[in-house]
């Protein structure tokens, strides 16, 4: 996991270990200033020598000099290499993301790769910045200030290694206990996330039943174990406190004890033993060592808090998307003809919940160039099928050829040049009108977006607004209607010029009359494009040179309006439902 | 600039009231803090008692006597035993505060967020609402469980030892004052640049998350097109401003703590040179007790002190960012909290009457009969019975002030009847019914049900007595058979797969993994947009209001199963005035009346035969289906 992670570091490696050199350095000199200071005392106050006073204050303030270079370095180097680190980290995975495939999203779910993506690296990054500056401070300022004490009196400070146990049984217990509490308090974060973000898309439906209640009750409960979790955790958190401590106080009570009865036995003489000033820098080493041993402590608590996260961030990196291009891939899509080969398709085949075939034996062949309307009921596949065809999922037997080749042998970039699909659920991006047609074709000319817009029946109420071209559309195409939504995406695919146009029932939200112009000016305008119109409306697909009615995964029939209109029990009755509904329920 | 500061200290205060409900344990914790900070300074001044009153006399006089040092050992002890559960106690008390403090925000912020007015969900970025309950958040909970009782603590400690060091060297506390004070100027100065940093980073952080939450809503869509290129390029655009704020931001804030001290250790160097040269040449040394000649100890002590003076300010200053974030985040909170809600000063409620020498009396029971209950001034209730008569007179509407998105409408709609409204995208079809259910109110005109002024029904018994199925269909969490219920929540199994069944939602729902039990996640994401619909049509079934509103509720239906539906809905409707949106004339075709909408007025009005025959905009549309034949 932290391999997968450490791959992101790259350019920032040189600041990523002269950090913790400088670290080192600051630490080092964090050590030698206490031992001066020892001797300013020793050999300046207590024999009342005002040139050695000042000898060694010019040595001190030299080594502080010293000390603030070592700390500046660090701290601008640390900054660098952990911003960058993150932001190489971030753009590893957001270009993971954007080779995904659609069952790798639907794995992962948009939801959790935006979490992966904002707060989880968020905790990354802030952990390995804390881990350059601290990781080798604590432990090397624990180890020098050990052996400088130990060279000044080793019997008392084995007293501190008496402690060491203590500290590292009191920790460790403390942290094993919070540690999967902790666990839940994320997971119990995340339903609330859910409950509000629920709240908020569906409250409409909220105020149209008053439910207003039913959901605070449903907040409340996850607030509550939010709650309970969260201040269990950190009441048994708050004992980390009292144990560091018991064993600061309890060392300068032992100190203090030892301390003295040294000092008097060797009478104050530094040829004899310890004396005051000695005493004086064991108080400031250990003090020091305490402080190493707490940083250690909420590393763990900073690690185990982010072991989360950086699981979650190395899942999306481990994960390949399961449609690449092959070897040699073919760069030129000849036209527009589509052949269904016997094609069965399961949705997440590694998962063994599905098993049942979503799509089974499929066989169609369609000429370059043809009308081809799809019609079913509710749940019949027919997204399903269509994407196959630009291979935004891979069939499971069987194959899809365009222009006689298998979509799979095709470059992937190539092929979804040449067919261009309006999905079912579609979305619109913050930007301009223009900006988001200009995804189709990034080089469109305004004529060329203009006419795109006429064939797709959008340049009217693009006109009609005050900004025209340049009106601004909020996220997820918030301030325009549905059916406006739906054609703006239509005129975005064709701006792509297609051989293949798909529309997964991208005219739902239109009304009858626009929706009859659009498919009148698809026939005539791009004859030359294969399309394929998914609908509900019979209306939309009657005039295509072939319909297949779908039914569970399988086509039912396939034909003309007037063949289907005959023997198709299915078309018949859509037919009749649709034109003349009105009389059956009567 | 005062202004700002006027904001920052209102709403520290105001967070700071959330918490008046715990003035006890608030007292308690003050007390343990000063408790602690006692013990705390007494551990930094022992060491001048046990040179001067123990180790130096002992060396005087040569004795061997420890018993007094044992003896202040054992008191000191008992000292810290009391300073450590002191310690203990005021952070377990200050979990259990900041945690409940937290609960009652959250929990007051999703009350108040019940109440805000449609309006403001549709004006403000999804992600920003949410971000308050998670990110912001998360900033108070630091600040109330750390850095307050910090703060708190620090202060006091600053306190005590500011105390005991004058009383070791007046002289030497004044220096003190002045390095400190010098230290200030430049973690201010840094921690200001830090902080604009910051602020610059959460921008950038905002920015780049937002276009990532963006992106990957739209992956799908990103992947048809090929656009990976393209929103790579501008990811790292806006990744890279991050990093750059980041860097500079990070490089001030982790500045301060080494050069604090390196600065402390250069006044530590000046103590000692100005400590030496008094206690050399025995110059008068001023204390709050007396005038002394400074000892050994002493200047030991106090070069302890001043470490203890300035270690807690540098810790707290390499705090200032975090607090400058929480603040914003608890402004951003209380932003949401001080939104106006949604006005309400209807009286009218629902409640369910039994039939009382011919006329009403309220029952607690269900009794199938419903009524609105007028209060009267007289005293005496006035119980009209819910008929589903909504009328709407001479209506005017814009979402904006500028711009009139419906004109001049007038709409009667009697008990039983059905209503339609077909014309294009835009029209103004869905602005009527969020009319009537009061998601806006109008601007001018009026809309009555069963005689009563809507704006006097109290909304929520409005809303109640509509039964509506939207176009956008949510889904919550939970299993079918709850998504179901989330239309009346008394319903029974029975009732919730009776209203499933008539809305044709049976079948699928059986052929799920686990039937009614299937945990639905992300807003049902693993059905297709027709059974969502069917099931926001069961959910309505079951809630059994008089009036229904369908907005575009079958669109994403085939049409052989909208025909099974409509089955099941005619019977649905049977006594209930219902409201119907389509685009789809086979929808709307049975209709009693049909309203032609266009622009935001009605043009044509009529049943399906009547609009036939006057050779309008109906008839157009519906010619022009035919015409693809």
């Amino acid at each position: 996991m932290v391999k997968t992670l450490m791959g992101s570091i790259r350019q920032y490696k040189k600041q990523s270990i002269l950090t913790p050199l400088f670290v080192s350095g600051e630490v080092l000199m964090e050590i030698i200033v206490p031992l001066i200071m020892a001797y300013l005392i020793d050999r300046g106050i207590e024999p009342g020598n005002m040139n050695e006073v000042l000898r060694y204050s010019v040595y001190l303030s030299c080594f502080v000099v010293v000390q603030l270079f070592f700390g500046v370095m660090s701290s601008r180097l640390g900054a660098y290499a952990s911003a960058g680190f993150a932001h190489n980290l971030r753009s590893d995975i957001y270009r993971k993301v954007q080779s995904f495939s659609f069952s790798n999203i639907d794995k992962f779910s948009t939801a959790s790769i935006i979490t992966r993506l904002t707060t989880d690296i968020n905790n990354v990054q802030f952990a390995y910045q804390f881990m350059l500056r601290l990781v080798f401070r604590a432990p090397l300022m624990m180890t020098f200030a050990l052996i400088v004490s130990f060279g000044i009196d080793s019997d008392i400070s084995k007293a501190f290694l008496l402690f060491i146990p203590f500290l590292a049984i009191g920790l460790g217990a403390i942290l094993k206990v919070t540690y999967p509490i902790f666990d839940r308090v994320f997971q119990n974060y995340d339903k609330l996330n859910n409950v509000v973000q629920e709240n908020v898309r569906g409250i409409r439906v909220v105020k149209s039943f008053d439910r207003a209640d039913y959901e605070q009750k449903k907040f409340n409960k996850v607030s509550q174990l939010i709650y309970r979790e969260y201040s269990k955790a950190e009441k048994i958190l708050a004992f980390n406190s009292p144990v560091m401590l018991i064993t600061s106080y309890g060392y300068i009570i032992i100190i203090s004890w030892l301390g003295a009865k040294a000092i008097v036995a060797s009478g104050n003489n530094i040829a004899l033993g310890l004396t005051t000033g000695q005493l004086l820098s064991l108080f400031i080493y250990a003090q020091q060592i305490l402080i190493s041993l707490m940083i250690i402590s909420i590393l763990f608590v900073i690690v185990a808090i982010s072991r989360a996260s950086m699981k979650r961030i190395t899942e999306i990196l481990r994960e390949d998307s399961n449609i690449i291009n092959c070897e040699n891939p073919v760069y030129e899509v000849k036209n527009g003809g589509i052949i269904f080969d016997n094609v069965s398709f399961v949705y997440g085949k590694d998962s063994d919940k599905q098993d049942k075939n979503v799509l089974e034996n499929i066989n169609v062949m369609i000429n370059s160039g043809e009308s081809v309307g799809i019609l079913g009921a509710t749940g019949s596949a027919k997204s399903s099928l269509v994407q196959l065809i630009p291979r935004l999922y891979d069939v499971t037997s069987g194959s899809v050829k365009i222009g006689g080749v298998d979509v799979r042998d095709y470059d992937i970039a190539t092929l979804r040049e040449a067919v261009s699909l309006v999905l079912q659920k579609n979305e619109l991006f913050s930007g301009t009108i223009k900006e988001n047609l200009m995804w189709g074709n990034q080089d469109a000319t305004q004529e060329e977006i203009e006419a795109a817009c006429r064939l797709a029946k959008a340049n009217e109420f693009i006109e009609a607004k005050p900004d025209k071209y340049d009106t601004y559309i909020e996220q997820g195409g918030a301030n325009i209607s549905g059916g406006q939504k739906q054609r703006l995406c239509i005129a975005r695919a064709l701006l792509k010029k297609p051989k293949i146009l798909i529309l997964d029932d991208s005219t739902s939200a239109v009304d009858t009359k626009t929706d009859a112009y659009i498919q009148a000016g698809l026939a005539s305008y791009i004859p030359e494009t294969t399309k394929i119109i998914i609908s509900q409306r019979v209306s939309s697909v009657c005039n295509a040179d072939k319909i297949l009615i779908m039914e569970d995964g399988k086509i039912k029939d396939m034909g003309k309006h007037d063949e289907l209109l005959e023997r198709s029990e299915i078309y018949s009755q859509l037919y009749e439902s649709q034109l003349k509904g009105g009389a059956v329920n009567e | 600039m005062n202004n700002e500061m006027k904001a920052k200290k209102d709403t520290v205060r105001r967070l700071l009231s959330y918490m008046k409900n715990h003035k006890i344990k608030l007292f308690i914790v003050v007390i343990c803090i000063v408790i602690n900070a006692i013990a705390s300074v007494k551990s930094a001044t022992f060491l001048e008692t046990l040179i001067d009153d123990h180790i130096l006399p002992m060396l005087v006089s040569g004795s061997n006597d420890f018993s007094g040092l044992f003896n202040a050992l054992i008191y000191l002890a008992m000292i810290f035993a009391i300073g450590i559960a002191a310690n203990l106690v005021y952070h377990i008390i200050m979990v259990v505060v900041s945690q409940k403090t937290l609960k009652k925000i959250r929990d007051e912020m999703f009350e108040k967020m019940q109440t805000l007015p449609i309006k403001y969900f549709d004006t403000n970025s999804h992600g920003d609402i949410m971000s308050r309950y998670t990110n912001d958040a998360d900033t108070l909970r630091n600040m109330i469980a750390e850095s307050l009782p910090q703060i708190l603590s620090v202060t006091i400690t600053i306190m005590a030892i500011f105390i005991a060091m004058l009383a070791v060297s007046i002289p030497l506390t004044v220096f003190i004052i002045i390095s400190v004070l010098l230290m200030m100027l430049f973690v201010k100065n840094t921690a200001g640049k830090s902080g604009s940093y910051f602020i610059k980073q959460q921008q950038s952080l905002g920015d780049l998350n937002g276009y990532v939450e963006e992106i990957v809503n739209g992956l799908k869509v990103v992947k048809v097109f090929s656009y990976e290129e393209k929103s790579e390029e501008i990811f790292d655009g806006k990744n890279e401003i991050w990093r750059d704020n980041a860097t500079n931001a990070n490089t001030y804030a982790s500045i301060i703590m080494p050069v604090m001290q390196g600065l402390s250790n250069v006044q530590y160097v000046f103590l000692a040179i100005i400590g030496g040269y008094m206690a050399i040449n025995a110059a008068p040394n001023f204390t709050i007790t007396g005038v002394n000649v400074l000892t050994l100890g002493m200047i030991a002590a106090f070069l302890t002190l001043a470490k203890n003076f300035t270690n807690p300010i540098s810790h707290i200053s390499s705090q200032v960012n975090s607090i400058v974030m929480a603040i914003a985040g608890a402004s951003r909170i209380f932003d949401l909290m001080d939104e106006e809600i949604e006005k309400d000063e209807g009286d009218v409620i629902l409640v369910n009457v039994i039939e009382h020498d011919g006329g009403f009396k309220e029952s607690q029971g269900k009794t199938g009969i419903w009524a609105w209950k007028c209060p009267s001034d007289a005293g005496e209730a006035q119980y009209i019975r819910v008929r589903g008569h909504v009328v709407l007179e001479n209506v005017n509407f814009g979402y904006t002030e500028d711009k009139m998105v419906l004109k001049d409408i007038s709409v009667y709609a009697k008990s039983g009847e059905k209503v339609a409204f077909v014309g294009a995208t835009g029209a103004g079809k869905t602005t009527i019914t969020n009319l009537i259910n009061r998601f806006y109110d109008i601007d001018d005109g009026k809309i009555s049900y069963d005689g009563i002024d809507i704006k006097r029904i109290r909304k929520q018994d409005l809303r109640r007595s509509l039964g509506v199925v939207l176009q956008e269909v949510n889904l919550f969490t939970g299993t079918v058979m709850e998504n179901i219920r989330y239309g009346n929540v008394d319903a029974t199994d029975e009732e919730c797969i009776a209203a499933a069944k008539l809305a044709n939602a049976d079948n699928f729902i059986r052929m799920l993994p686990n039937g009614y039990e299937t945990v639905l996640e992300g807003d049902g994401s693993g059905l297709s947009q027709g059974q969502r619909q069917l099931i926001s049509i069961a959910r309505a079934a079951v809630a059994d209001p008089p009036v229904m509103i369908l907005d575009e509720a079958t669109s994403s239906i085939d049409t052989r199963t909208e025909l099974l539906v409509q089955r099941g809905m005619d019977k649905l409707m049977e006594g209930r005035s219902v409201f119907v949106i389509a685009h789809r004339l086979s929808t709307v075709r049975n209709s009693d009346v049909i309203m032609v909408m266009e622009n935001g007025s009605i043009i044509e009005r009529g049943n399906h035969d009547q609009l036939i025959e006057q050779k309008g905009k109906y008839y157009q549309l519906y010619m022009g289906a035919f015409e693809l034949e």
